[in-house]
């Protein structure tokens, strides 16, 4: 073989590079679940660096918290988990009576427990679904928007919104149940639990999805709980903790009497697994098909405890109790309260200085801080798997801007 | 949380830190001095029994009176007031830090307080210490990126402010 010398074709060809390259995703891209850009430093396919860019969908909620009063801030809660919203209006109800110490009836309790559960089935059927959607596969969303509806549908019944409802409020709830919900509620449980294993036929047990997911976006236990990481995020990554067991009493005594078990994988077995399918191989603990498996059997706790709440309300007899005032005076003082939200822990904290309105309203969002370490996992990650990892963290834009 | 004998074991480890405390609150709470607060806050991730291992949410509050009126009967001064939620996902704790601030450094409007940044202890710190600088106005000092975060980076003032003036023009958008 010649020696080589300076311009020989052979050496230009050992000394080809990729460029780095800046990608821009979103913030119109339909697989950021909302208004989200990330910018991407990319060399060939692979993710060097990640950075995402929010604030397009800030509203100033918690200026507009300082000049209402607690309960017509109500419906601003709603608009920041509009997938949740019940949960989201039961977190703010709950710290404004956590600081005027008043304590919601019995059949209230019971009936924010069966609504919120409903809210929390909603929405992992929408994270569930929208998750098919980023990894390529259409029809799993289609199945979950058809059960969603029908919860939609029991919503719309009680408080007359089908996303915004503004139904638990501060000192209850703005109504009772109409006549025949629970029946209808009960047929809807009824039909919607064998459906489940589809949802596992078409996605959990899927070789294609378990290729996407498995290994993919791995957090470990210490990264999670060093981001602030909450919720299926951080039960995903073995964390086990669960606000409606761990919580403050305020919050953990709406569940008094209830049976359930915190969905997070314990020496390798989640509860009840056996009903369930077996955790592929390729698995990780941590990393985006344990996460999206967790909201999967948190779909079925909940509706157990939907069950449950239904049997504890219909026994409750006497009235469900009137919600405060609108321009009901709060005490001086602070309180911060967090509640087990799908997406995460949602936390509010309210300051007063005894007026009806109050000084300081804010809002701790859990997507906000589960997004935080998406920079993380995508580090050396491919290009298609920055959709898989953004999408098993299950965010929602509209809590994150608020 | 274990109140009196947990103030003491942090008064020992930082002797005159611990400006004050409320125990017979809803939510009981320490008053941590300004300079202090990067030490104890390392302190309380890595040394002591509870291990507050997560920072769930820091939050500024504005303490200043816009109406003149209402300003003469508040019995406080102006000033802003940090105030940090920690949690230990290990005992399952949690602790409210509290730090006084003036609203502007060295009493010159314009000038933001400054106050040590708390992202290399909890990563969390990171985004919120962000977000705070933003609405609020508090340069976190050796923070690794103070940028705005859900404002625009050519925005003006701090909106969570007392006293803040909404822009009536921005890049054209009229606001009124």
């Amino acid at each position: 073989m010649a020696p080589l010398i300076d311009d020989d074709p052979r050496i230009i060809e050992f000394d080809v590079r990729t460029d780095e390259m800046l990608v821009n995703m979103g913030p119109q891209h339909p697989s950021t679940h909302g208004v989200l850009r990330l910018v991407l430093r990319t060399d060939g396919e692979v993710v060097s660096e990640l950075e995402p860019h929010i604030g397009y969908l800030h509203r100033c909620a918690e200026k507009i918290g300082e000049n209402l009063t607690a309960r017509q801030w109500i419906p601003y809660t709603d608009r920041m988990d509009y997938l949740a919203a019940m949960n989201m209006n039961l977190g703010w109800a709950l710290v404004v009576e956590k600081l005027m110490r008043h304590e919601v009836s019995e059949k209230a309790r019971h009936l924010r427990v069966l609504i919120t559960e409903l809210g929390r089935i909603s929405s992992h059927l929408v994270g569930m679904g929208a998750y098919g959607l980023d990894l390529g596969t259409f029809s799993p969303f289609l199945y979950a928007f058809r059960e969603r509806e029908k919860i939609l549908d029991l919503f719309e019944e009680t408080c007359g919104a089908r996303l915004t409802y503004s139904y638990i409020t501060v000192g209850g709830l703005t109504a009772d149940l109409p006549p025949g919900w629970l029946e209808k509620c009960e047929s809807f449980l009824d039909q919607f639990e064998p459906v489940i294993q589809e949802y596992h036929a078409l996605l959990t047990t899927n070789a294609i999805f378990i290729k996407r997911t498995a290994g993919i976006g791995v957090l470990s236990r210490e990264m999670a709980i060093d981001y602030g990481c909450s919720g299926p995020v951080l039960r995903g990554s073995g964390v086990d903790q669960d606000l409606r067991r761990d919580g403050e009493s305020i919050y953990t005594g709406m569940y008094d009497g209830y049976a359930f078990e915190v969905a997070v994988e314990k020496n390798g077995h989640y509860p009840r697994d056996h009903a369930y399918p077996a955790v592929p191989v390729d698995a990780v603990l941590g990393d985006c098909w344990h996460r999206f498996f967790v909201r999967m059997l948190e779909v079925v706790q909940s509706i157990d405890l939907v069950r449950q709440a239904m049997d504890r309300y219909a026994a409750c007899k006497g009235p469900l109790g009137e919600p405060l005032k609108l321009m009901e005076k709060i005490p001086a003082g602070d309180a911060y309260l967090e509640t087990e939200c799908p997406k995460g822990q949602m936390g509010f904290y309210l300051v007063s200085d005894g007026s009806a309105i109050p000084w300081r309203a804010r809002a701790r969002s859990s997507s906000f801080s589960n997004l935080s370490v998406v920079h993380e996992l995508c580090r050396g990650c491919l290009i298609a798997d920055v959709p898989a990892i953004v999408g098993s963290l299950d965010i929602v834009m509209g809590e994150i801007d608020r | 949380m274990r109140g009196p004998a947990f103030l003491e074991k942090l008064e020992v480890a930082f002797p005159g830190a611990v400006l004050g405390t409320a125990l017979d609150v809803i939510d009981p709470w320490v008053e941590v001095a300004a300079a202090r607060i990067v030490d104890v806050c390392r302190w309380l991730k890595q040394s002591s029994d509870s291990r507050f291992d997560s920072l769930e949410c820091i939050t500024a509050i504005d303490w200043f009176e816009t109406d003149p009126k209402k300003a003469s009967k508040v019995s406080w001064q102006p000033h802003t007031e940090l105030v940090y939620h920690l949690w230990s996902t290990v005992s399952r704790v949690s602790l409210v830090l509290k730090v006084k601030l003036p609203r502007w450094k060295d009493d010159l409007p314009g000038q933001l307080p400054e106050v040590g940044s708390v992202a290399c202890v909890w990563r969390t710190a990171d985004w919120h210490e962000r977000e705070v600088y933003d609405l609020s106005g508090i340069e976190f000092t050796g923070h690794p990126d103070l940028r705005r975060i859900l404002c625009p980076e050519d925005w003006e003032g701090y909106p969570l402010r007392k006293d803040y003036q909404m822009p009536l023009d921005y890049h054209g958008i009229r606001a009124k």
